[in-house]
């Protein structure tokens, strides 16, 4: 199966407080965030401060419900404002909406239930929560076929929003995964000048 | 999921009505019986996607109105979307401001007559709704299926439970329970459902609705017995069988 883009951005902008997490039909999710975007623009202007999370995720609800036998697209909306502050609503396939402390979606989440029921805890600091997810996603690349490339993670908080951005390379290594070399003869050249046994 | 695409072409062209669809995210049995009071409702809280157990913290009670008590099983999207038109309703009654509020018999009504029409578009509403209330010192327990189905009993059941929960209440409910023993009984069993049910998940809710209001526990855990002695070592004698 084709890989049709090793670097893409699966994390769009809704407002400057809210962004999305886009899985299944990129042209579904991207076209569902379009729209979001627009209506939240208006929005804003109408309301005259920044969206809420939940209105921005209702929105989302909305599209998803409304055009079901359509879609085959699964949302994760987060962000944070000043009344509720940080929050993250699910919003998988069917147009469900769910607020939860953390999720996940995405074909390469099965391989991560486990993981986070293990992993996760209340109360985690930003460095341990954007290490958690690297490791999550790392974790994820390394089982599922379609995953890969790059892990790029976005922060939103009261002070603003970080985006940072993880090469593939500098991931790390799991069961079976192996030091990448730029070529064999570097492995030869390094061990002792004995032949090889074939 | 992409059987999605594969519209029945019956009618021809694949831009007119919508067809019945298939649920995504589910919820398990909901069981309900009268007693003393009023009317006590157990759901667990978890969401499926298919086999797995997706969500743990889907609230599938709600109070409805003043009067009225709603649980749900099946598509969690669609009952999300039944509680948005209840809210409409709910909000229509209160704006007539006349001393008047819809009981629990008039919201099954409504329910009912949605549930059916949706059917009859074939682009039903996929859920097993359980409503019961009370309002003047009358109980009311009913059911409304994803086909329009509808009735009332003193006990009712959706899914599994009615396989696994309704045998039991057929056995041992009787009129006038006190709080205690509905409880009890309700907890019997979500227990058997927990075993035996795929989609169960051990974190659930019971409901209480009485003239005084709704209210709806805490979620909790049951606890779960695996010691009998069958259990320990079922192949002695017999290996190879299970």
């Amino acid at each position: 199966m084709y890989v049709a883009n090793r670097a893409s951005d699966k994390i769009t902008q809704l407002t400057d407080n809210v962004y999305v997490c886009r899985s299944g039909s990129a042209a579904d999710s991207q076209v569902v965030s379009d729209y979001v975007r627009y209506f939240l623009h208006q929005h804003t202007i109408q309301l005259g401060q920044p969206a809420t999370v939940k209105v921005a995720a209702n929105l989302v609800r909305s599209l998803s419900y409304n055009n079901k036998d359509m879609l085959q697209t699964g949302l994760i909306v987060g962000g944070w404002d000043k009344y509720e502050g940080g929050k993250i609503y699910g919003i998988p396939l069917g147009g469900t909406i769910i607020e939860q402390p953390f999720t996940i979606g995405g074909s390469g989440s099965s391989y991560l239930y486990g993981f986070f029921d293990q992993a996760w805890k209340e109360g985690m600091t930003k460095e341990e929560a954007e290490q958690l997810v690297v490791k999550a996603v790392s974790l994820a690349i390394a089982r599922d076929g379609a995953s890969g490339g790059v892990v790029r993670t976005v922060i939103i908080n009261s002070e603003g929003v970080t985006r940072n951005f993880y090469p593939g390379d500098t991931l790390p290594l799991w069961h079976e995964e192996l030091e990448p070399q730029n070529s064999l003869l570097d492995i030869l050249n390094t061990s002792s000048p004995e032949p090889m046994n074939m | 999921m992409d059987s999605k695409m594969q519209q029945h072409g019956l009618l021809g062209s694949e831009s007119d009505s919508q067809r019945t669809l298939y649920p995504y995210v589910t919820g398990t049995s909901v069981v309900a019986l009268k007693y003393k009071d009023g009317i006590l409702m157990a759901a667990d809280m978890g969401g499926s996607y298919g086999s797995t157990l997706r969500y743990k913290t889907v609230e599938r009670m709600k109070a409805i109105g003043k009067h009225s008590l709603l649980g749900a099983s099946g598509e969690i999207s669609d009952f999300q979307e039944i509680l948005r038109y209840l809210d409409e309703l709910i909000l229509y009654d209160n704006m007539w401001d006349d001393g008047n509020s819809l009981g629990p018999k008039e919201v099954h009504n409504y329910l009912t007559r949605v549930m059916y029409n949706r059917r009859n578009k074939f682009n039903p509403l996929w859920n097993s709704l359980v409503l019961g209330g009370v309002k003047n010192g009358q109980k009311y327990l009913g059911m409304v299926s994803m086909i329009g189905v509808n009735f009332e009993d003193n006990h009712v059941a959706t899914g599994f439970g009615n396989h696994l929960a309704r045998p039991i209440l057929r056995d041992e409910w009787h009129e006038n329970l006190s709080f205690e023993d509905g409880v009890k009984l309700l907890e019997k069993c979500m227990r058997v459902l927990l075993y035996r049910d795929r989609s169960a998940v051990n974190k659930l809710q019971i409901a209480k609705i009485t003239e005084e209001g709704v209210t709806i526990s805490p979620p909790y855990s049951l606890k779960t017995f695996w010691g009998f002695s069958a259990f320990h070592n079922p192949t002695v004698g017999a290996e190879g069988s299970w």
